[in-house]
């Protein structure tokens, strides 16, 4: 067993760890943290990602105990006293998500993009977001969520009325 | 899936490190960002006894300039080391191949050095050391060694080092003023390359006076197109070069896998050759 | 009736109410749940596709430390029972056992051999590599042709054949006397690759038992939690009303968790056994094993046509390939398409047999579309193979065959009775949108200098069957069960609304979409109504979510609830506001006597007044709650138009999507917001088929493919914009909608795999097998030629 302390989303832990412990595992099983979900095994798919000391990571590929002494993002502490976030917004506006398994991966992905370039075109919104997989969606909703999040304009989807 | 079970060293320095590997001998494996490691565990294809966390080394992160070469500590990231303003200016190729390794996830946690020791032919960052005739710098307990990039890689999944050996610096010689295109095939955004083409090029005088030409998943390590090399000398127009490029699958063993037959890959190999170049180039 | 329902909803992209929750990770994702003492189940599976197990030794896995228990196949061969087959499509079908742990013999790679339970996930995962089994290798069984010759190793040994059933449909005249009096002939076989689903969370169940009650919680990350508890009850003898099933969260589906898996009869066995909660959570390559597949077929396909391109008619012999067991719908996937492959055109003759084969592969099942693309496939792939031989633009072979508008309603040969659809108005939208000649002429362009970079176009003007479905044709067909489905309204006494669905959404946007309708026809705001699904105990009724069916019937079923609700409150508002109930107008959820406006009661307050009870109408029961069962009186037939452009580099291989167009006829849309993420989900696996997914088996039947890393799920970065619109004629169920959750998927596959030929044809090549792998691609020009291809 590892000791190990980290700060998840404004909270500071100690805990003592196996250290195969995956972060995913941790921040799920041992801080009931949730709002992350795994989808896959081989750091494909994306879902768990999450802001480790302010780049994105796949949580299912680093260890509980790599990230002792760090501060942790995850889904669950975006939003500030029930306010949502730009991209949270964007993403409930432009229909970003059916399932919403990949979302929580998805924004944290999109988030880590608009840090560093805040303006992305869509082609680079597309190669950004590479790493997080999506089975529903077929990403285009995706995209025109990130642009709007970023004061883009982006073709608006809400609120048409037709008939 | 989940690891197996294994004990957990984190050294503060290379010595540690050392010291910790040579105790545990053959059963030990160094972790830096684990973006190839946390897989292998996870699939439980890798059953270490201890796992050696190098990943709070100061020493071993960074880039530092040393006159003709760049000094990159293996514990940089992939994400550090594209986005480096040395290496963007003195070793573009390496900049332009890291960008396209994985995804920004794992670029943020995937280290140069971490590529390189993994060893993975249809990597991306093996075939474009040995296209910079780069050095890669070791730490034993009998001391330091330097091995140049074709020294290094033995075999699938193998190099030179031993157990108790660890990789800590990859020695760059700049390449100012030579052309570079890194030319990636792969068949989605995050599949591993079928074939991949690193070309670096010197140009004299509207022909090319040099030539090296990397291949990425072409054999069981990564490879120089030797042959494609001497031809591409003294190369001066796209139909040069193509015809050059046609000997690029000379020597090369490639694999049978479901994204491409041997036949096929030397057939990329040929096609990729001549388009890297043609870029590198500024011919294309 | 005078009211008319004023509609402020349908029509309207409301957002999502779904989304607050999914967006700040406050979700319900089963493997979520935790509850005191639950345990971990983990399985061993087979590393063998076919071999005879002589020896299973548990024992070890119960010395290590945090193991509850552990069982082999034989253990538990007392009380799992064998996995049900609600569809055996032929009287004399070959139905074997399936038991959920294998006892004798394993089937495919992945058949589950032993299971451990243990205090977490960890020592779970542990536990299983202690196990010891042995095994005789038995052959593979693995080409679905030669499966079927006579000396072929089987499957079911004890079942003396590899042949699960054999299922035809023979309609008009016969095809051999067609095919005598018929110009010009086209044969071709296509091969559907089996595809792995990939729903996005991967499976996972969890089991509370209450002991002293006999009583059980299943909690599944599936689409069916009302069949599910059904079949549980049979299979493993817990008395129905015992079970209780909910579908918390689901993440996605795709007919991946349209099923009645091992993993649950097995949660649910073990967890009786043991008396504790139980969980398991497959891992994604787990899950690439146990989750059944999709597609896997051989087409044969042959029409006859007429000089001018005038269809006589069809054959279609497919061999389906089940996999080891038939699950749930496996032999009638293929079935589902059989009524498809005449697709949108008329003809005098068709005739289609299907035979249903067993491999020691994963079981097959639905798959999104499940059936119908693969129909849809194999017709418009021939269509432009006949439109080439030919010699006609490929829409325009289309226009000469296809139901024109003023013929509907339309009975096509195969026997549906296609109830709406504007073909020519799609089809011209989508040329349009497209800019149809202008890319012809630059392919034109390109073709005549040799380009080395070709640019392809393809269609696809599909229709399908969906809203399954009518219960009598089910009957007819063989499957166990009924179509209909169920919706309750709940009037609360403060006037709020629960709409109780029988649907069991896991993406669709079920809670934002009901919420429309019901607020329509009740006039109530769309924030006063909530709906409540996946939940046996609070939404006892209903068949559950899959075949696009949750719209046009259970949609549905919440309309014609709505409206009965407002019939009984228009009884209680006569009798408060003392007039007739012909003299009443109900408007926007209020209503009001004709003449004199000022005496109202909107149904809001009627709620309350029923509540309340203190004065009703003589013999009215205190309510205006309304609950109905619809049983559609046919299937639901979208349809459209797909233009794809590639560019086909023909040096490499690699196909390139250029530009995507679909005009998609859904009928009346309730969100077209929401209808066009499903158009874009659809697109998205449909050309994944087309391009890149594969489930890829070694010699020896080992998935080769078998992580994220291998089968290769499109990302954001490996697909294009889409452009989409619509046409719109109302179908004739009381909504006007037709399904739209399978149609993309559908239509997509064939409009890209024709443009990637379509681009090639100048080249000699004919047909490229999906996947079409930048190496197919290759090969087919090498092969067919005349390429620029250089090399040897």
């Amino acid at each position: 067993m590892t000791h190990i302390k980290v700060n998840v989303d404004g909270t500071t832990y100690e805990d003592e760890v196996e250290p195969r412990l995956l972060l995913a595992h941790y921040l799920r099983d041992r801080l009931g943290l949730t709002g992350t979900p795994i989808g896959c095994d081989t750091s494909n798919c994306g879902a768990c990602t999450v802001d480790l000391d302010g780049a994105t990571v796949k949580s299912c590929s680093v260890l509980a105990v790599q990230a002792d002494g760090s501060e942790v993002t995850t889904v669950q502490g975006l939003a500030k006293d029930g306010e949502w976030t730009a991209l949270q917004r964007a993403f409930h506006e432009r229909h970003a998500l059916q399932c919403g398994y990949c979302t929580p991966g998805m924004i944290m992905a999109a988030r880590d993009l608009l840090r560093e370039n805040p303006q992305p075109t869509s082609y680079e919104i597309r190669q950004a977001l590479e790493g997080n997989l999506c089975r529903c969606t077929g990403y285009q909703n995706i995209v025109r969520a990130v642009l709007a999040a970023s004061g883009q304009e982006a073709p608006a989807v809400a609120e048409e009325v037709t008939a | 899936m989940i690891p197996p079970a294994f004990d957990y060293v984190r050294p503060a320095s290379v010595d540690e490190a050392v010291r910790a590997l040579a105790d545990a001998g053959e059963d030990a494996k160094v972790l830096a960002g684990g973006q190839s490691l946390l897989p292998l565990l996870r699939l439980r294809l890798a059953f270490p006894e201890l796992v050696v966390d190098v990943g709070r080394i100061p020493e071993l992160r960074g880039v530092r300039d040393e006159g003709d070469a760049l000094v990159i500590g293996a514990l940089t990231t992939h994400h550090d080391v594209m986005h480096d303003p040395l290496v963007r200016r003195h070793a573009g190729l390496l900049a332009a191949a890291t960008e396209t390794v994985a995804d920004p996830a794992v670029r943020h946690r995937g280290t140069l050095g971490g590529s390189l020791a993994h060893a993975d032919p249809a990597g991306d960052l093996p075939a474009v050391v040995l296209t910079l005739d780069a050095e890669l710098v070791a730490v034993g307990p009998n001391g330091r060694r330097t091995i140049p990039a074709r020294e290094f890689f033995v075999d699938y999944l193998q190099t030179v080092l031993a157990p108790d050996e660890l990789l800590v610096e990859v020695r760059v010689p700049k390449a100012d003023g030579w052309g570079f295109h890194y030319e990636k095939f792969h068949r989605v955004a995050q599949a591993w390359p079928i074939v991949g083409v690193a070309a670096l090029v010197r140009r004299d005088n509207g022909h090319i006076a040099e030539a090296r030409v990397g291949l990425s998943n072409m054999g069981s390590t990564p490879l120089r197109a030797t042959a494609a090399e001497q031809a591409l000398a003294g190369a001066g127009d796209p139909d040069a070069v193509a015809r050059a490029a046609e000997s690029a699958a000379e020597g090369t063993r490639p694999s049978q896998d479901p994204s491409g037959s041997p036949e096929y890959r030397a057939h990329l190999a040929r096609v990729l050759t001549k388009r890297a170049v043609l870029t590198a180039a500024g011919m294309g | 009736m005078t009211d008319q329902a004023v509609e402020r909803e349908v029509g309207r992209s409301r957002l999502r109410k779904e989304d607050a929750r999914l967006i700040t990770g406050q979700t319900n994702w089963t493997d979520n749940i935790q509850v005191a003492g639950l345990l971990h189940l983990a399985i061993l599976r087979s590393p063998m596709a076919h071999a005879r197990i002589t020896r299973v030794d548990v024992s070890p896995a119960l010395e290590r430390p945090g193991v509850v228990a552990a069982f082999s196949g034989a253990d538990l061969a007392d009380g799992m029972g064998s996995l049900p087959c609600a569809w055996p499509v032929t009287e004399d079908i070959v139905l074997p056992d399936h038991p959920p742990v294998a006892v004798d013999e394993v089937r495919y790679a992945g058949d589950p051999v032993a299971v451990v339970v243990a205090r977490d996930r960890y020592a779970a995962a542990d536990a299983l590599e202690s196990i010891e089994v042995d095994y005789e290798p038995l052959p593979p069984v693995l080409d679905l042709e030669a499966a079927l010759a006579d000396d072929a190793p089987l499957v079911h040994s004890d079942k003396g054949t590899n042949r699960s059933y054999l299922w035809p449909l023979a309609a008009g005249e016969s095809f051999d006397s067609v095919r005598e009096r018929a110009e010009v002939t086209v044969k071709r076989r296509y091969h559907q690759q089996r595809l792995i689903p990939n729903a996005m969370e991967p499976r996972a169940v969890v089991v509370t038992p209450l002991a002293a009650s006999g009583e059980y919680t299943v909690y599944s990350a599936t689409q069916i939690p009302h069949i599910l508890r059904i079949m549980l009850a049979m299979v493993t003898g817990v008395p129905e009303h015992k079970l209780r099933v909910i579908a918390p969260d689901v993440g996605g589906g795709f007919g991946s968790k349209l099923q009645v898996y091992g993993e649950e009869a097995l949660a649910l066995t073990v967890a009786r056994k043991i008396g504790r909660p139980v969980k398991w959570t497959e891992s994604r390559s787990e899950g690439y094993l146990a989750t059944h597949h999709g597609r896997g077929m051989i087409q044969d396909i042959e029409v006859a046509a007429t000089r001018e391109g005038k269809l006589l008619g069809l054959k279609v012999d497919l061999i389906a390939d089940m996999g080891a067991y038939l699950m749930l719908v496996t032999p009638g996937i293929p079935i589902l398409g059989a009524f498809m492959y005449p697709a949108i055109y008329k003809m005098d003759a068709y005739e289609f047999n299907c035979t249903g084969v067993f491999t020691t592969r994963t079981p097959t099942d639905a798959y999104r579309g499940a059936g119908r693309p693969e129909a849809t496939f194999a017709i418009e792939r021939v269509m432009d193979e006949l439109a080439a031989e030919l010699g006609l633009d490929p829409v325009e072979l289309r226009r000469r065959n296809w139901i024109r508008h003023e013929e509907f309603p339309f009975t096509s040969i195969a026997g549906l009775t296609y109830d709406s659809g504007n073909y020519e108005a799609a089809t011209e939208k989508a040329l349009a949108l497209f800019g149809y000649d202008d890319l012809r002429a630059e392919q034109q362009k390109r073709n005549e200098r040799g380009d080395a970079v070709r640019l392809g176009i393809g269609v696809s003007t599909y229709t399908e069957m969906c809203g399954l479905a009518p219960s009598r044709v089910l009957r007819d067909l063989r499957y166990g069960a009924g179509g209909w489905e169920a919706a309750s309204i709940r009037m609360l006494p403060t006037g709020k609304v629960e709409v109780v669905t029988g649907t069991s959404p896991h993406g669709q946007g079920h809670v934002t979409c009901w919420s429309q309708i019901a607020a329509d026809v009740l006039g109530v705001p769309f924030e006063d109504v909530e709906v409540v699904h996946g939940d046996t105990k609070a939404a006892p009724q209903g068949m559950d979510t899959y075949g696009s069916r949750s719209l046009v019937v259970g949609g549905e079923a919440v309309h014609r609830a709505a409206q009965k609700v407002v019939e009984k409150a228009r009884k209680v508002a006569a009798h408060l506001l003392e007039a007739s109930e012909q003299d009443l107008e109900f408007t926007n959820g209020v209503f009001s006597v004709k003449g004199s406006p000022e005496a109202r009661r909107s149904i809001q307050e009627i709620a309350f007044e029923t509540f309340s009870s203190h004065d009703l109408p003589d013999g009215m029961e205190p309510t205006i709650n309304a609950e109905t069962l619809v049983d559609p009186e046919n299937f639901s037939y979208p349809h459209g138009t797909h233009l794809c452009a590639v560019e086909v580099d023909t040096e490499t291989g690699r196909t390139r999507i250029r530009s995507y167009v679909c005009v998609d006829d859904v009928g009346r849309v309730v969100n077209p917001m929401i209808v066009e993420g499903q158009v874009h989900g659809g697109l998205a696996q449909g050309i994944a088929q087309a391009l890149y997914e594969e489930a890829v088996y070694d010699a020896e039947g080992n998935l080769v493919s078998g992580t994220m890393a291998d089968y290769l799920v499109p990302s954001a970065a490996d697909l294009p914009d889409f452009v989409t619109d619509r046409t719109e004629t109302p179908a004739a169920n009381s909504l006007g909608v037709k399904g739209v959750g399978e149609a993309g998927t559908i239509a997509s596959t064939p409009a890209v795999v024709n443009a990637v030929v379509d681009a090639l044809r100048p080249l000699g090549v004919h047909d490229v097998r999906m996947p079409c792998t930048p190496e197919r691609v290759w090969q087919a020009v090498r092969s067919a030629g005349s390429g620029k291809e250089a090399s040897a």
